[in-house]
């Protein structure tokens, strides 16, 4: 495929690049038409949970809704199977993002303000920390789990999720910390505040859209996380959504692939709208922000 | 992992992002000299407990527990799990004599270099590349896709790619329809199916951390070399990747990282099958470990599943260092 025959398809804005050099302007058009080609590849499987979503008679391939219609998302909204599963979710992540939240806020003070001896070691270890895998580890947190007759226990489960978290957020409060001057602290202390004091009336108000970030951040790691809960939680009515839409479309054959799409879809949606939010708010040094933690 | 991609954002636009190093020592009123050093140390230490009790607890005591376990013959069913007791280096004997794992780690290799080294690694650095300088509305518009694959959780990545590549699937229904040979991807061809699955998955990360890189670098060499005539393709060998050496060294630690530990995808598209054809270490070890309920066996590949992570960790921390 040559740039000449298909930049007559391509809008004419894109066109207009090629009247300052013939072969500037080919290579604009070759890195337009690549980059639409890697788009389309990457959007083609998203499309078809949309769609999937939208139609009536939902099958295994993208095709054009027919019918249009909204009743997958009504079907799975009022069901209590499904509902119980995303408030399973809602108790795992939130636990775990407002656990993480405040152990890394009160870790990271000393370990931006005080000059301590072992704090060096300690900072390499929770950067060593943040590398560990944590999937290769629950074999063995199964085994501790048993020993402390722990399993399927979901506040248990979110302590380890926020454990598992928790390295890389102490790691973001510190940095968020030393970027809060130390002067406004010492004008407390000559002003005769204790360092507790300080802690609460100065820096806790500036760091509080760092500490909200590091939860968020717990919040949208956890929320899509399968096998951890898939390992520790053993009762049904104690799995949250990322493991009952494997269940579900697991099963083969008589599989609802509609109101499933649906359903992923409204599971999906807070990490987007969190994720969004996230980005929106503090851009630049976060627009990296996001879901990978497997 | 997007905890990690920000310590690299940070890493990577020193003056901005990391704060100035060592934050001078608290001048503390002349009053709270003299404040007992117990105390002291206590204020200073305290608020660290509650985020050394969740590590040790969740963290530190299992890799111990690992450690024991893959000593014994702890299982879950049969002689082990009446009684355990002490069987030596024989969980180790047996891995390395065991076929299965040698093969499941091979797939791993091929899975980490395929997926990860190569193809998100590479694709993510042509993608930021290619997007440098072109139309803003274009441009998020393809980022908001290509971002959107990685966003959404893992199990949903995968129920999507479950359904695009099943034989009655969006891909074999525009294969047939093209006349194209339309095989079972996940039955005839699993590995490359969870490899492009996780490719697309992945992407996204090593795209922002070039992007991010790439935003930070001097413009004014890239005219130099223009100026002398150096064409894009030069300039991208001998000035751009370069300069980006130490990004895509930390990336490429990065990725391996994520990429070593993959479970879900893998699990629920494949479940590592047909057969064994597509079990990675980390599926090959959740089956004996809770297919087979051998937690002693298990243990033991958690080990060399740790200390191979741990390598990289560890790669990744000198890279990094401290600053503080």
């Amino acid at each position: 495929m040559t740039a000449q025959t298909s930049s007559g398809i391509l809008p004419a804005a894109l066109r207009s690049f090629s009247v300052t050099s013939p072969r500037k302007g080919t290579a604009t058009v070759i890195t337009y038409l690549v980059l639409c080609v890697i788009g389309v590849l990457f959007l083609a499987p998203l499309l078809w949970l949309i769609l999937a979503s939208l139609n009536g008679n939902a099958t295994l391939s993208a095709s054009w809704p027919h019918p249009f219609t909204l009743g997958n998302f009504r079907q799975v909204l009022t069901g209590s199977t499904t509902l119980q599963p995303l408030l399973n979710g809602l108790i795992l992540s939130g636990v775990a993002g407002v656990v993480t939240m405040i152990a890394a806020t009160l870790a990271a003070y000393p370990l931006s303000r005080y000059q301590m001896r072992f704090k060096r070691p300690f900072l390499y270890i929770i950067l060593f920390a943040t590398g560990l895998p944590i999937t290769a580890i629950m074999v063995p947190v199964y085994g501790v789990f048993v020993q402390l007759n722990l399993l399927d226990s979901l506040v248990a489960t979110a302590l380890f999720l926020a454990a598992t978290t928790l390295p890389f957020a102490i790691w973001l409060m510190k940095n968020f910390m030393d970027a809060v001057p130390m002067d406004l602290e010492e004008a407390a202390w000559t002003d005769g505040a204790s360092s507790m004091q300080a802690l609460r009336r100065i820096v806790v108000p500036l760091i509080v859209p760092g500490a909200s970030v590091v939860g968020i951040f717990t919040f949208i790691l956890t929320w899509g996380n399968f096998f951890v809960p898939f390992i520790l939680l053993t009762s049904q009515n104690h799995m949250p959504a990322s493991v009952t839409i494997y269940q579900f479309f697991s099963q083969y054959g008589e599989v609802s692939y509609g109101p499933l799409a649906a359903y992923s879809i409204i599971f999906t949606a807070p990490v987007v709208v969190l994720y969004v939010l996230v980005q929106r708010t503090l851009g630049g040094a976060f627009n990296l922000a996001g879901a990978t933690k497997g | 992992m997007a905890a990690r991609a920000n310590a690299e954002g940070r890493a990577l636009r020193p003056s901005a992002a990391w704060p100035a190093p060592a934050a001078p020592p608290p001048v503390r009123p002349r009053g709270r000299a003299l404040r007992p050093a117990f105390s002291r140390t206590l204020t200073r230490l305290g608020p660290l407990a509650p985020a050394v009790v969740l590590l040790a607890v969740f963290m530190a005591a299992p890799i111990g527990w690992a450690v024991y376990a893959s000593f014994t013959n702890e299982a879950l069913t049969g002689v082990g799990a009446a009684g355990t007791s002490f069987i030596g280096f024989a969980n180790f004997t047996r891995m390395f004599a065991d076929p299965s794992f040698r093969q499941s780690l091979i797939l791993t290799v091929v899975f980490t270099v395929g997926s990860g080294v190569i193809g998100q690694n590479v694709l993510g650095l042509l993608l930021a590349l290619l997007m440098r300088g072109r139309n803003s509305i274009f441009r998020s518009v393809i980022g908001t896709i290509i971002v959107a694959s990685w966003v959404i959780p893992e199990i949903v990545a995968a129920f999507v790619w479950y359904a695009y590549l099943n034989d009655q699937g969006t891909l074999n229904s525009a294969l047939h329809f093209l006349h194209l040979p339309h095989p079972s991807w996940l039955y005839v061809y699993p590995m490359f199916s969870v490899i492009v699955a996780n490719i697309w998955r992945g992407t996204a990360f090593s795209m922002l951390v070039y992007s991010a890189a790439m935003s930070s670098l001097p413009t004014d060499v890239m005219e130099a070399a223009s100026v002398d005539g150096a064409n894009a393709w030069q300039r991208l060998l001998r000035v751009t990747i370069p300069l980006l050496k130490r990004t895509i060294m930390t990336n490429l630690m990065l990725v391996t990282l994520q990429t070593l530990s993959v479970f879900t995808l893998i699990f629920a598209l494949t479940a590592g099958g047909p057969g064994t054809a597509s079990s990675t270490l980390p599926i090959y070890m959740y089956q004996e470990a809770f297919k087979f309920y051998q937690l002693g066996y298990g243990a033991a590949m958690t080990l060399v599943l740790l200390v191979i992570g741990a390598i990289f960790s560890l790669i990744y921390v000198r890279v990094l260092r401290v600053e503080s």
